[in-house]
């Protein structure tokens, strides 16, 4: 699969652009450097790298949580951070979103988590919010689960009711905020499966932000890998295995040392040792 | 050593500027903030349970410690008024002097008080922890305003049980102080509710007391939701805006209720 930065905007082939992001939460210091990057419409996609490198400030842009101060975010063929308050709300209820621990909210059932959008965004008639909600269920396993709390959930349920409720309305595009994150490895591979089936059931397209990466080779179309605000490697998953770049193998084999330092940086460990005082 | 001297001063102005501004920021803040959450308000009550849900939370789940402590400070207030009334032979007036102190001051100021200690501070923590479990940004991005869903009805269920519980407060207040003025200690029952009746003026002193009450009310309410929207999203951040949400409220109280005072009870013997 080819992956161009020169690929024309506003091509019904591309849901998502980034093009020569940046970004910081910081005046002085950039999260982000000049992120380039480009989603096809179907795909499943990963944004991998360590933690605080930048991934889930990318997810952020692209779903107008944060404005970049550089660069272009299109969506859909919408510049996001020049849609006012309204069009933004409007785009959003393409997407849908997995959060990190779920976020469900705490007050309301599982069946309620799931029929939210559906209450807040449409009048179907309470039969048909049901059958809707009881499918989403069903889809993501847990339709026997409906009348729980989210409070008697295990976490791998838990996400699995926030990938219901994500994919409530049928959006255009779902974005994942590490979904495989403190999972065992039967719920890791649950998730994961569902992420890669409801995506091509649905034909709907996914960005995942993970540091999971044997699950995402199992389920993604392609992977940008960031360090330090930057892209540097990407490719299928086929090519990652193959690849030779330090940085890529330095992820997939798991090494402490590498391109990505295990020391955090500091003065000279004999010159701070002997330092006077 | 001047210029020592000189430097000291300039940094010391300078980090009283900062400081100054600072909360000058945050007050223009929290002003907008206040203005968006009424902007939000019929978003808000177009969903009306939500809104009845949170008058339940804040209001009926209040209901025992204003209930109490109402009662008590009813009863207290006749034991300490009796005994300072008699010593003038004045004691037949202690159905005036309760429930001109309740209805007046004790009940809308003890009652707000309990009422950001208990309602306000879960207010805060609600939805602080709603911000750091990433609840709030869940509903941002299924694009629904959190102000209009999670903040504005907390807001108004409120500002509506505030002056319910006030009134309540000094109801029970009144009962607890004819529990022991005239079950107790014995004075006349007619005495008690009939100087009562003659001495409390609807329009100046109740009416006055719910307008204190009200204002209480917003004002504890919109401490409580702005301090748990804005707080860090971390534990220490929740515990923090907690804190700062019962004694911001309380001295908010207290230095309204002085205000109000000036202004109503000007010139009333």
């Amino acid at each position: 699969m080819a992956l161009q930065d020169s690929v024309p905007l506003s091509t019904p082939e591309i849901a998502v652009e980034l093009a020569d992001v940046t970004f910081g939460y910081e005046r002085t210091r950039h999260v982000l450097n000049g992120i380039t990057m480009t989603i096809p419409r179907g795909k499943v996609v990963a944004i991998m790298g360590g933690s605080g490198c930048g991934k889930t400030t990318i997810l952020r842009l692209i779903g107008g949580q944060l404005r970049p101060d550089a660069g272009r975010v299109i969506v859909g063929g919408q510049s996001v951070p020049d849609l006012g308050r309204d069009a933004l709300f409007e785009l959003r209820r393409k997407f849908g979103v997995l959060f990190q621990f779920g976020a469900l909210f705490t007050d309301l059932s599982v069946f309620e988590n799931v029929a939210f959008a559906l209450r807040e965004h449409t009048d179907l008639p309470e039969e048909l919010v049901r059958e809707l909600v009881l499918m989403k269920l069903h889809a993501v396993g847990l339709r026997g689960a409906a009348q729980l709390m989210p409070s008697e959930l295990s976490g791998g349920m838990a996400r699995r009711v926030a990938l219901a409720r994500a994919i409530a309305l049928d959006p255009m595009i779902v974005l994942y905020d590490e979904p495989f994150a403190g999972l065992d490895p039967i719920s890791l591979g649950v998730v994961g499966q569902l992420i890669r089936k409801l995506n091509d059931a649905l034909g709907i397209t996914s960005i995942v932000v993970t540091h999971d990466i044997y699950e995402s080779l199992k389920i993604v179309d392609y992977i940008y890998f960031v360090s330090e605000g930057k892209i540097v490697w990407r490719g299928t998953p086929v090519e990652v295995r193959a690849s030779g770049d330090a940085f890529v193998r330095q992820f997939v084999d798991g090494a402490a040392d590498g391109p990505v330092p295990f020391h955090y940086p500091a003065a000279p460990y004999r010159e701070e040792m002997f330092a006077d005082g | 050593m001047a210029s020592v001297a000189e430097n000291r001063a300039v940094h010391v102005l300078r980090r009283l500027g900062g400081v100054a501004l600072g909360q000058l920021s945050r007050l223009g803040y929290s002003a907008r903030f206040f203005v968006a959450v009424l902007r939000n308000t019929p978003e808000a009550f177009r969903r009306l349970h939500l809104t009845l849900r949170e008058i339940y939370f804040s209001g009926v789940l209040s209901l025992v410690i204003i209930l109490i402590s109402g009662l008590f400070v009813g009863m207290v207030l006749a034991l300490q008024g009796f005994d300072v009334l008699q010593r003038y032979g004045a004691d037949q007036s202690l159905g005036v002097l309760v429930s001109l102190s309740l209805v007046r001051e004790l009940g809308p100021v003890v009652a707000g008080l309990l009422f950001a200690s208990r309602a306000g501070s879960a207010i805060t923590a609600e939805i602080g922890l709603m911000k750091a479990t990433e609840q709030l940004a869940a509903i941002e991005m299924m694009a629904v305003d959190p102000l209009a869903r999670v903040v504005a009805p907390r807001f108004w269920g409120g500002v509506i049980s505030m002056p319910l519980l006030a009134a309540l407060f000094s109801t029970l207040g009144i009962f607890g102080a004819y529990l022991v003025g005239v079950r107790l200690i014995g004075i006349d029952a007619g005495a008690f509710w009939g100087n009562m009746e003659a001495a409390v003026d609807f329009r100046q002193d109740i009416v006055n007391g719910i307008i204190k009450s009200i204002v209480f009310g917003i004002a504890v309410s919109a401490i409580a939701v702005f301090e748990g929207y804005n707080a860090k999203p971390t534990a220490e951040g929740v515990s923090s805006a907690t804190t700062r949400t019962v004694v911001t409220s309380s001295l908010a109280i207290l230095a309204l209720d002085f205000v109000l005072t000036v202004f109503m009870f000007r010139g009333v013997s």
